[in-house]
């Protein structure tokens, strides 16, 4: 347990010290930095609750070892948007009801905030492909689509 | 107090979809679910736990686990203080196995450690020496008399229901034999906890993910022979429930590791742990003969049940007792002869979740329905309203059907409306849309679509004579309205519905609910769609209580009589007029009310299965259609149409999203999900081989809510929870049916099944 490195997350230098060296991101991120937010549901990337952006690519965090993510740039869920000041995805998962137990969530808000990078104005096809690698067990997933969908329609009238 | 009043604008009152107050945290990742806890000091747990279904243990050697460095406490059976086994209903299972293992992932002991990976390598470290057994894995070997595997027998459970003419044979006779396998709740937040002992080991607190704090609290004092004054528990965020968290899984273990190292120490499960954690739902054998009128009335019932509750009771017993006395279905049928069986084996346990029993009967029931239909010439909707159920009706059981129980509205609301206006494989072609996703599907041409139904009747509540009740406390202060429960909020959103009901009754804005914990009375159980109800009854109780102090205080300030003060909508207001708002009444001072609401008392079943043994029912109806690949056995679910009996939607966002997240578990259960075990050795305890649906399997769900408020319920509200999950899955076997001709009565459909 003597491992020393440091990450970059959410914009920051974070040093780790003491770590095993077999300890994936998700666990350093948790148990080290404090960074709560990303969620271990499976531990095979199957999931996709441990979902963060690494170097802008979504990523199961799980499946990633910690060290070996030294030198790219690592954005959580803490990285979007301060407590309180929710993102107009955070916001819209909230107004359509697409928040249950919510262990799923921040994953969600993760790989919806790419999708939306990517595509501005996805298709309800694009979407569920684009977010079936997050499994939700409480929604059954239709206010999580009218959720994105919401999002995708107030940024194309913003945007107009 | 004013003469001028300006009426509170209150948002977020009953019948509106208020938003959950937890739902930004949540999406901020600032929620502390019970796995996000940690405390100074903390250490880590892990759980040993048997490779064998049934084994004899020899020896235990912990030796070299305390040779890990880093390792600070080591415990099996031995150091179990108190009560050495524990169960929700019968005390079966042991904390840790002593002498016999029963399943393979039975605890056999637990270590505290510095780390995850010391935990690791100090279970790697034990040696036990086993003694293999061969498992009885058979239900029907159980029935018929095996060695019995626990000292209780291998019976958990026999009850029959004998009603009416037990010689009638109908003009026309259905029979069949259904299979349904064991689904896993599948929560994702898998079970944690972080225990922390009090000073010199006099008492402990711990944070849990649970469904019922109390039963757990009474389970752990026992386990740890400490008085129930010394436990207290506080409810850690819930990552999902689905019933998987109604027994004890690391909650004693946690506690007793806390106490021995006299630090705080956190348990958390892997994935595959998790499927060996928790009990699951039954898998099930049931066989039907329905006896009907050539015109298609149901006349008898006959049916054998037999449900495989593996090694330890859990609540075996009363999801049989579920499961059999829900047989006919939402149907009018005035005889029955109906054997059923809960048996002890080798195998995972089985217990609780969403449906209880009732999604193995319906299964039968509803594919006994198609059958009967076929036979008696008959769609499939018109023999469903031909027999459907009504207030009055009895039940095989001989309880009359008290509730509101619109069971015709509900398939006729269902059958009006829209089918899927795509065609297969949808207007633009993609593959996605095939059976099977991109890739690995034939063309279009091959596809056939289906449609099906399934009409279910659920209980709510308790049933069989428990006293179930739940308590709440209001508090109203300047205006604002605290709400104290120890109602497990397990994502379902009792924590969104509380406050509404304070705001409605009290005509506040500012509502909030405390901490759940265990330093108010007993809520009961998050499970049996009770909640609503029976803590919706409490807080409204509460509430009311408080507005009652509210108006005497009034009252006497004007120097009027109670009844003479109206409160509406937060304003009181005295015959000659004079008003004051509850904000101006409770300024600085407190008005405080406990209440507890219980149910009417329920029946115990006879020896022939008569009792009043429910408390309340509620219904819906589903239709499915499907895209069936018949090459290659793949199924992909296009819509599912549902209408169901709600009473009345007190938070119509709630609802819906009960209503879609149940049916993407029926829809699962129908067509993916299984716990699959060889000789007692389960072989997929994972989230790559246990298949759960995903976005891209989910249907289109087009959903009606039929609302007639239940006189009976204090809300008019029904609960909503488990009803999605029930109908929803023989609706698309049903389907699959019609698309392929094939009489499948087995779920999961397997790829084989269709294909072969």
């Amino acid at each position: 347990m003597s491992e020393q490195y440091t990450l970059r997350v959410n914009g920051a230098d974070r040093p780790v010290q003491d770590a095993w060296v077999g300890e994936s991101l998700l666990y350093v991120l948790r148990e080290r930095l404090g960074l709560l937010a990303a969620k271990g549901a499976c531990e095979q990337g199957e999931c996709g609750s441990c979902s963060v952006l690494v170097d802008g690519e979504v990523v199961c965090s799980c499946l990633v070892l910690a060290a070996s993510a030294v030198g790219q740039e690592i954005t959580t869920v803490e990285g979007l948007a301060e407590p309180g000041a929710p993102t107009d995805v955070q916001q819209a998962y909230v107004d359509a009801g697409a928040v249950q137990c919510g262990f799923c969530t921040p994953g969600l808000i993760m790989a919806t905030h790419a999708l939306l990078e990517r595509t501005a104005a996805p298709s309800e096809l694009e979407i569920r492909e684009a977010l079936s690698g997050n499994v939700c067990r409480c929604t059954g997933y239709g206010r999580i689509i009218e959720a994105v969908q919401q999002v995708a329609a107030r940024r194309g009238e913003a945007g107009r | 107090m004013t003469d001028v009043t300006v009426r509170p604008v209150v948002d977020g009152r009953l019948g509106t979809s208020a938003l959950r107050p937890d739902g930004l945290a949540k999406t901020q990742g600032t929620f502390a679910f019970s796995g996000d806890l940690s405390a100074d000091g903390m250490l880590w747990g892990a759980t040993l736990r048997s490779p064998h279904p049934f084994a004899r243990i020899r020896s235990i050697d912990l030796s070299g686990a305390w040779q890990i460095a880093g390792v600070a406490a080591v415990v099996t059976a031995d150091d179990v203080p108190g009560k050495p086994t524990y169960g929700l209903i019968s005390a079966d299972q042991p904390v840790f196995a002593r002498d016999v293992v029963r399943y393979a992932g039975e605890p056999v002991a637990a270590v505290a450690g510095d780390h995850p990976e010391t935990c690791r390598r100090a279970l790697a470290a034990i040696r036990v020496d086993y003694e293999v057994l061969t498992p009885l894995v058979d239900p029907e070997l159980a029935i018929a008399g095996a060695e019995p595997i626990h000292p209780d027998g291998n019976i958990l459970r026999h009850q029959r229901i004998v009603r009416g003419d037990q010689d009638l044979v109908g003009e026309v006779v259905v029979e069949g034999t259904y299979e349904i396998g064991m689904q896993d709740q599948a929560f994702l937040g898998l079970e944690a906890a972080l225990a922390i002992p009090d000073p010199g080991g006099a008492g402990v607190e711990l944070f849990v993910a649970t469904q019922w704090l109390h039963e757990d609290l009474g389970q752990i004092a026992a386990c740890l022979d400490l008085p129930a004054d010394r436990v207290r528990l506080t409810l850690g965020g819930v990552g999902g429930a689905f019933g998987a968290r109604e027994d004890i899984s690391l909650q004693v273990h946690t506690c007793l590791l806390a106490l021995r190292t006299g630090r705080p120490v956190r348990i958390a499960y892997s994935r595959e742990e998790s499927f060996y954690g928790h009990v699951h739902r039954h898998p099930a054998r049931i066989w039907m003969r329905h006896h009907a009128t050539r015109d298609g009335r149901l006349q008898r019932v006959e049916a054998r049940f037999v449900l495989d509750g593996g090694a330890y009771a859990s609540t075996s017993s009363a999801v049989l007792v579920n499961a059999i006395t829900h047989a006919q279905g939402p149907y009018v049928c005035d005889s029955a002869t109906v054997e059923g069986f809960a048996t002890r084996t080798n195998n995972l346990p089985c217990g609780a979740m969403r449906g209880f029993g009732v999604v193995q009967a319906c299964f039968a029931h509803e594919g006994q329905m198609d059958r009967l239909a076929e036979a008696c010439g008959l769609d499939p909707v018109e023999i469903r309203l031909r027999n459907a159920m009504r207030t009055g009706d009895r039940l095989i059981t001989g309880q009359v059907i008290a509730d509101v129980a619109p069971v015709a509205e509900c398939i006729r609301a269902t059958a009006a409306l829209p089918l899927p206006d795509e065609p297969v494989g949808g207007r633009d072609g993609d593959p996605l849309r095939l059976p099977g996703g991109a890739g690995l599907t034939a063309d279009v041409g091959h596809i056939r679509r289906g449609i099906g139904w399934g009409v279910s009747i659920k209980n709510l509540m308790y049933s069989e004579g428990f006293d179930d009740f739940s308590t709440a406390r209001c508090r109203l202060a300047d205006g604002s309205v605290t709400l104290k429960f120890a109602t497990a909020e397990v994502g379902q959103g009792f924590v969104t519905l509380a406050p509404q009901i304070a705001r409605t009754v009290l005509g506040v804005e500012r509502a909030v609910c405390e901490p759940i914990d265990t330093t108010i009375g007993s809520a009961g159980s998050t499970s049996a769609s009770r909640q609503t109800w029976m803590s919706g009854g409490a807080v409204l109780g509460a509430c009311r209580a408080v507005a009652e102090q509210v108006v005497a205080h009034a009252a006497q300030s004007w120097g009027v009589s109670t009844a003479e003060v109206e409160l509406v909508d937060g304003v009181l207001t005295s015959p000659d007029g004079r008003q004051a708002t509850v904000g101006e009444l409770s300024a600085g001072r407190v008005f405080e009310a406990t209440f507890e609401h219980h149910h009417p008392p329920t029946e115990d079943l006879d020896e022939d299965g008569q009792g009043n043994c429910h408390t309340a029912f509620a219904f819906v109806a589903h239709r499915a259609v499907v895209d069936v690949d018949v090459e290659l056995g793949l199924v992909k679910v296009v819509q599912i149409a549902t209408a169901q009996d709600v009473g009345r939607a007190l938070n119509p966002l709630s609802v819906r999203g009960q209503i879609e997240g149940g049916i993407a578990q029926g829809v699962g259960l129908a067509v993916m999900e299984e716990i699959v075990q060889t000789d007692g050795r389960v072989r997929n305890a994972s989230f790559t081989d246990y298949l759960l649906p995903t976005m891209l399997d989910m249907p289109e769900v087009v959903a009606e809510l039929i609302e007639i408020p239940e006189p009976r319920s204090p809300l008019g509200a029904k609960g909503v929870g488990e009803p999605p999950c029930i109908s929803s899955t023989p609706a698309v076997l049903a389907a699959i049916r019609d698309a392929t001709g094939k009489d499948l009565r087995r779920v999961p459909v397997r790829p084989f099944d269709i294909a072969l």
